[in-house]
């Protein structure tokens, strides 16, 4: 039995059988309004293919020690960035860290919104002892500061990267459950679900394809600025050395190893975090400009 | 005013127990013996098994839990298995450290972000509001380690304007001037990334504010513009500033961990960092106790705000 109700009424709200074409017409008025973003884009994606490439680029052993090359300055011939503490080649563990770390922020961002998803969409359609169990759980996770918590549970795992990742995981689902339940609370109560029920729709319908679409947007804007703020995380983790252990690195654990150098090399302290700023800003410009094509609310005019 | 009040302390308990259980959760999710670590791989099955029962670990959890809980309210937060010193005392000294570092930056933060908050609303789209918007970008991207490693080469290292670590210097030191001194890098690197939150905000809520008709009508009757925006304006865009304000000591106290490792800050963060190193298990969560107790004094302080700010939520 198939149960569609036409969703008219709020033009906040795009339609799931429309959503195609205008986020199509939207995403086409941004780009031509905003340059930079789609730049940036671009960018992003180049230096995920550069870090997905790294094993068959012409680049050094990351990991290849040689003891009279170190500390070289950036631009000595040969290490185009310079070398490390231990005469590696900075540029390659530069690109060898972006896998680690880059894969590092999508991969918690995405552990933390399925959890949290799941979590707010059983929260908010469903009254009762679930949604009490879940607004509880969120209510107690957000009331540890939010590195901290993370901290907290690396420390009772153990140092490691997994071991970080599962705790960032864990600290991070419970923005996207408050964002998803405020949502499906409002989609709840409106007529289009109201009718779809009284013409006999099953809940798996009703989720499926009356409260799910309209959640896709929101998702999206929170997940494209969330992967950003897990980079920070995950290397902030690493710096204090929770995360990746030696000789694996990532921008973070670099960054910390380069520390004790700062005097006579900086560029070995400096380089790494500087990765980490570019990135992240970069997917900060894409995350605001998709926010303005997908988030009404916040669209111009 | 009293009845909020007693609601509110009241909430705090499910909250408390809530924080309570996952700290001690997490020391026992840890996959290390306890037993094994303190007696070491040579010890005796009896040895292990009487020191087991020594501290209650052959007990059920939620009895473990009672025991812990009864102790922790009376100030035992046990031993510390690194340092073999009582825990509170080492954490309250540290936590001190911390509050000054935290402190400090939260009055930066605030100050900063509602008066760039303010100018920016106050002439949107002016040289200073696209400036602020940029800024607000690169602070959010910002990895708060690199910035404080950035300035401690900058104004320590090449310029030797200020002192690159530690809260007083080791000799000639430890007065006032000495402690403001090495405190200007870490607040600013920890208060860096919180004021363009804070201006943020307060630019959206100014900018609502200020679109009311009431403030036009004060425009109408000829009142002041400094006034319009300040008194008008500012006191009735409080509430969210003052959420975000919440939120922001919370990321500082956890963020301190970072800025505290980076400047060798004597606090409760590098303290924490040291015992989970050590696997120093009672000492970690009693960093983690003390601070996250705090936190959850910090909202209850915003609460109260809110009930004094606007009259009509103590009603609700």
């Amino acid at each position: 039995m198939s149960v569609r109700v036409q969703d008219a009424g709020d033009e906040r709200a795009i339609a799931p059988d429309r959503a195609p074409r205008a986020v199509g017409r939207a995403l086409a008025r941004t780009a031509r309004r905003n340059r930079l973003a789609v730049a940036t884009a671009i960018g992003l994606v180049a230096v995920l293919f550069l870090a997905a490439l790294a094993p068959w680029l012409p680049l050094f052993d990351p990991d290849l020690v040689d003891t009279v090359k170190r500390l070289q300055p950036p631009l000595t011939p040969g290490h185009l960035l310079g070398t490390d503490e231990f005469g590696r080649d900075l540029l390659a563990r530069l690109v060898w860290g972006a896998r680690v770390s880059l894969l590092a922020g999508v991969v918690t961002a995405l552990a933390a919104m399925v959890i949290g998803v799941t979590l707010g969409v059983l929260g908010g359609f469903y009254t009762g002892w679930i949604e009490t169990v879940v607004m509880r759980l969120t209510d107690i996770l957000m009331a540890f500061p939010y590195v901290l918590l993370a901290i907290a549970l690396v420390a009772g795992l153990g140092p490691g990267l997994r071991n970080a990742m599962i705790a960032i995981a864990i600290v991070g689902f419970p923005f996207y459950t408050r964002l998803v339940r405020s949502v499906v609370l409002s989609l709840r109560e409106r007529e289009f679900v109201e009718a779809a029920r009284a013409l006999g729709a099953g809940d798996a319908v009703i989720l499926g394809r009356h409260v799910l679409p309209h959640l896709v947007s929101p998702i999206v804007v929170a997940f494209s600025l969330d992967v950003g703020a897990k980079i920070l995380v995950t290397a902030g983790l690493s710096f204090l050395g929770l995360g990746t252990q030696p000789p694996t690195a990532d921008w973070g654990s670099m960054l910390a190893t380069g520390r004790q150098f700062v005097i006579l090399s900086p560029h070995v302290a400096l380089l790494p975090g500087l990765a980490i700023f570019v990135i992240v800003l970069a997917l900060n410009v894409v995350g605001d400009a998709l926010r303005d094509v997908l988030d009404p609310r916040t669209r111009a005019g | 005013m009293r009845r909020y009040l007693a609601r509110r302390l009241l909430l705090l308990v499910p909250v408390l127990a809530g924080v309570s259980i996952v700290i001690f959760m997490v020391l026992h999710l840890s996959p290390g013996d306890p037993v094994e670590i303190m007696l070491g791989s040579q010890a005796t099955q009896e040895d292990r098994a009487r020191l087991r029962a020594d501290l209650g670990l052959d007990q059920p959890l939620p009895v473990q839990y009672a025991r812990w809980v009864g102790h922790v309210a009376r100030g035992d937060l046990g031993r510390s298995l690194w340092m073999k010193r009582p825990v509170l005392a080492e954490v309250l000294g540290r936590f001190q450290a911390t509050l000054i570092l935290t402190g400090t930056a939260l009055l930066l933060s605030t100050t900063a972000g509602i008066a760039l908050g303010v100018a920016s609303a106050s002439r949107p789209h002016s040289l200073l509001d696209r400036t602020s918007t940029v800024a607000s970008l690169f602070g959010a991207s910002m990895p708060s380690f690199w910035l404080g490693i950035v300035l401690m080469v900058l104004f320590a290292l090449r310029l030797g304007w200020l002192p690159a670590s530690g809260m007083y210097a080791p000799y000639d030191g430890g007065d006032l001037r000495d402690l403001l001194a090495h405190l200007v890098l870490p607040a600013v690197t920890l208060a860096a990334a919180s004021v363009t939150i804070i201006a943020r905000l307060t630019r959206a809520a100014m900018l609502e504010t200020l679109g009311q008709d009431y403030i036009r009508t004060a425009r109408a009757k000829g009142v002041v513009e400094r006034l319009v925006v300040l008194r008008h304006g500012l006191t009735n865009a409080l509430i969210p500033i003052v959420t975000v304000v919440g939120v922001q000591a919370g990321y500082l106290l956890g963020g301190a961990v970072l800025t505290e490792t980076v400047f060798a800050w004597p606090g409760v963060g590098t303290l924490m960092v040291q015992g989970i190193l050590a696997r120093d298990f009672p000492l970690v969560q009693g960093c983690v106790l003390v601070v996250a107790l705090s936190f959850v004094l910090v909202n209850l302080a915003v609460d109260l705000l809110y009930a004094w700010l606007d009259p009509r939520i103590r009603y609700e």
